[in-house]
């Protein structure tokens, strides 16, 4: 910003040799910024907005271009069974006392060869998992599904509470009171005990594949979770159609529709997207605990959930005592993504209203 | 205040009777049930047939899938529901209320200590960040708050087991009790103290969650309170920094923290599903999570209203509370 007055003081100064040079000096100095350069700047000023802004190119390539590049040099994908045989060594001791009435301790080596939960190596950098996954691999998969969820999710979620917290908002009255009731039944329900409840469903119908229950569970999630757009919006234009703006809106004679989405909703916008990328990360953690509990993204699909879901103590503790290699990088990864979110979220926050800044 | 609180309400009686409405629809949109899972093999093996199967579910008012007869149901369920009784639980064979009672208590005395200490490490240390904003100690706090709300607490729950119960054998792995320890009937304190040995990861977890929130929410409405005018006023007086933060800033800060902190408490009881089920702890959020992938059709009906209830009511809590606190606030 000082930059900018600097340069106007300076034009000024030398607009004073001639009037004719005023203008043509301040055209040449003077640089006018969008609104939306505005915001780029002080978004790019925080150091924390553009870690996060790194965290999530980061995690984008990995799930993304990782995959691609997979395919291309090794040629598999998140399903290919490896079977890396390893002796795998059981000592098993026992006391016993023998004919001659003297003690002994019986000492027993077996050893057994297994093909899974090989250790990282130079082909499978972080080792394959249960099933002879490759975890590295899977990891891109898992990240890959939960990305697409969660911006699926949001825009759902984004639309349907723009057209309900617009209605809403915009004609008021009885209208207003049926969508706020709506909106208050919605946000009192648990979100994950009813989510549990859904996928339980969704699990045990035979009829629906596998493959499907990604949709139903997005479908599941944004039921849950749009009322809180609704609200904002509701807010804003409750706020804005008091404005002159409007007022000028309404005497030039357009639509109520109109009116809604080309002048109301597009205010509104800077606020959505501020709550929207604060919304992705949650809806990467409700997806991951579903998985986690084995009714989210099905096996033999990939997800960061079900990958951590492996050192669940109730499913005995040797991959949580032993295979750090196959649970800590999902959770990492699950971590770095919602942070970046959240980052990027109160980064633009802070770029789109400088006076809400905290 | 009485009329208001009166017609408050009377608003949440109707948004209950809404949520019990889409709760019972969910529910009964489930295709297998505890009966079906529980008398499989029978009918499989030729000991029950499927007239029978259908007249236990008759008993229930399972039977009839269509709107009409959920509808029935769901009027029945509705009207014992007002009247204290929300059913029989399938799958613990005890009444629902019960079954809540019995298990309510150990969730929320975990959920209350993690509480204590999250608003006794979330409120200073926001307080210390918004005085000295933007510094190192603002920002690394702020990013540990941030990292709270981000990690799944099964992942959290499972790196702490690593550390604490598997590499270093401090805490037990899961569990409420040691099981191999047998302790003598009248040993309450031996007794009480192995239990508090096995809460202290669960905890750990809880607090380590929530009270990045609490940190982030203190810093926001102190910062926003240190901005005002009476702020400069109150430094250009010559007040020392410490009367400005403490008794200036931070006493119209309570307003926001004290309405929020209060509608939390509630929520106290809900239990915490994913954390007890990770350290097996018989709470009410290890009971539910069991009941609802088993189908207990009855039991997840009363949990999630006894949740939504819970949850409206700590909005009215913490509504009246900001009407209790800030004499400034008008009643509409």
């Amino acid at each position: 910003m000082t930059t900018e007055k600097e340069k106007i003081t300076e034009s000024n100064v030398n607009g004073n040799n001639g009037n004719n040079n005023i203008e043509l000096e301040l055209e040449h100095n003077f640089r006018v910024i969008s609104p939306g350069r505005m915001v780029a700047k002080r978004f790019f000023k925080s150091r924390l907005s553009v870690a996060g802004l790194i965290m999530i190119i980061f995690v984008f390539l990995f799930s993304f271009v990782g995959p691609l590049i997979v395919d291309a040099t090794w040629g598999y994908k998140e399903n290919q069974v490896f079977k890396i045989e390893r002796v795998s060594d059981m000592f098993t001791t026992a006391d016993f006392t023998g004919p001659d009435g003297m003690k002994y301790t019986y000492y027993d080596k077996s050893q057994t060869v297994i093909t899974f939960k090989a250790p990282p190596s130079k082909d499978h950098w972080l080792g394959t998992d249960t099933s002879g996954f490759d975890i590295f691999t899977r990891l891109m998969y898992g990240g890959r599904i939960s990305l697409v969820i969660s911006f699926i999710v949001i825009f759902l979620e984004t639309f349907i509470g723009i057209i309900m917290g617009g209605l809403a908002g915009y004609f008021g009255d009885w209208v207003d009171l049926l969508i706020m009731r709506l909106v208050d039944i919605f946000s009192s329900l648990p979100t994950l005990p009813i989510l549990l409840v859904l996928s339980a469903t969704i699990s045990s119908i035979e009829a629906i594949p596998p493959e499907h229950r990604i949709y139903y569970l997005m479908a599941f999630i944004t039921l849950l979770g749009w009322t809180g757009v609704a609200r904002i919006v509701r807010g804003q234009i409750l706020m804005l159609r008091e404005q002159e703006y409007m007022m000028a809106a309404t005497t030039t004679g357009i639509s109520s529709l109109h009116k809604i989405f080309r002048h109301l909703i597009p205010n509104t916008m800077p606020q959505l997207i501020v709550t929207a990328t604060l919304g992705l990360g949650g809806v990467i953690l409700y997806e991951s605990t579903l998985s986690f509990l084995g009714i989210g993204v099905p096996f033999p699909r990939a997800a960061w959930g079900s990958m951590i879901a492996l050192a669940d103590p109730a499913k005995g503790q040797d991959i949580l005592a032993n295979y750090p290699n196959m649970w800590v990088p999902a959770g990492i990864l699950i971590v770095v993504t919602v942070l970046g979110f959240s980052f990027i979220g109160d980064g633009l926050r802070d770029a789109f209203d400088p006076r809400m800044k905290r | 205040m009485l009329k208001y609180i009166l017609k408050r309400l009377g608003l949440a009686f109707i948004i209950l009777i809404g949520a019990s409405i889409l709760i019972y629809m969910l529910s009964m949109l489930m295709p297998a049930d505890f009966i079906d899972t529980q008398t499989a093999a029978a009918l499989q093996s030729g000991a029950m047939t499927m007239d029978d199967v259908m007249r236990l579910k008759e008993l229930y008012g399972l039977a009839d899938k269509s709107f009409g007869g959920i509808m029935k149901s769901y009027f029945s369920w509705l009207k014992s529901a007002l009247s204290g009784d929300l059913g029989f639980s399938f799958l613990y064979q005890k009444p629902v209320t019960k079954v809540l009672s019995e298990y309510i208590w150990l969730s929320f005395m975990i959920a209350f200590i993690s509480y204590i200490l999250e608003i006794a490490i979330g409120i200073p240390m926001g307080i210390k960040a918004s005085v000295n904003q933007y510094s190192a100690y603002d920002y690394t706090v702020s990013v540990f708050a941030m990292m709270g709300t981000a990690l799944p607490s099964f992942f959290l729950s499972a790196l702490l087991l690593n550390v604490f119960a598997i590499k270093l054998r401090i805490f037990p792995l899961q569990g409420l009790t040691t099981a191999t320890k047998i302790f003598d009937k009248n040993a309450y304190i031996q007794i009480f103290l192995d239990k508090a040995w096995h809460l202290v990861l669960p905890i750990t977890v809880l607090t380590l969650l929530n009270a990045g929130y609490i940190m982030k929410f203190t810093r926001t409405n102190m910062l926003e309170v240190l901005n005002s005018d009476y702020i400069r006023t109150a430094r250009a007086k010559g007040l020392s920094e410490k009367t400005v933060t403490y008794k200036h800033a931070f006493r119209n800060t309570m307003i926001p923290l004290v309405t929020t902190l209060s509608g939390m408490i509630p929520g106290l009881f809900g239990g915490a599903m994913i954390t007890e089920t990770v350290f097996a702890i018989p709470g009410i959020g290890y009971m539910a999570l069991r009941a609802t992938l088993q189908g207990d059709i009855p039991f997840i009906m009363g949990y999630n209203m006894f949740l939504a209830v819970l949850t409206v009511l700590g909005m009215l809590i913490s509504d009246l509370m900001y009407m209790v606190v800030d004499p400034r606030v008008k009643l509409s």
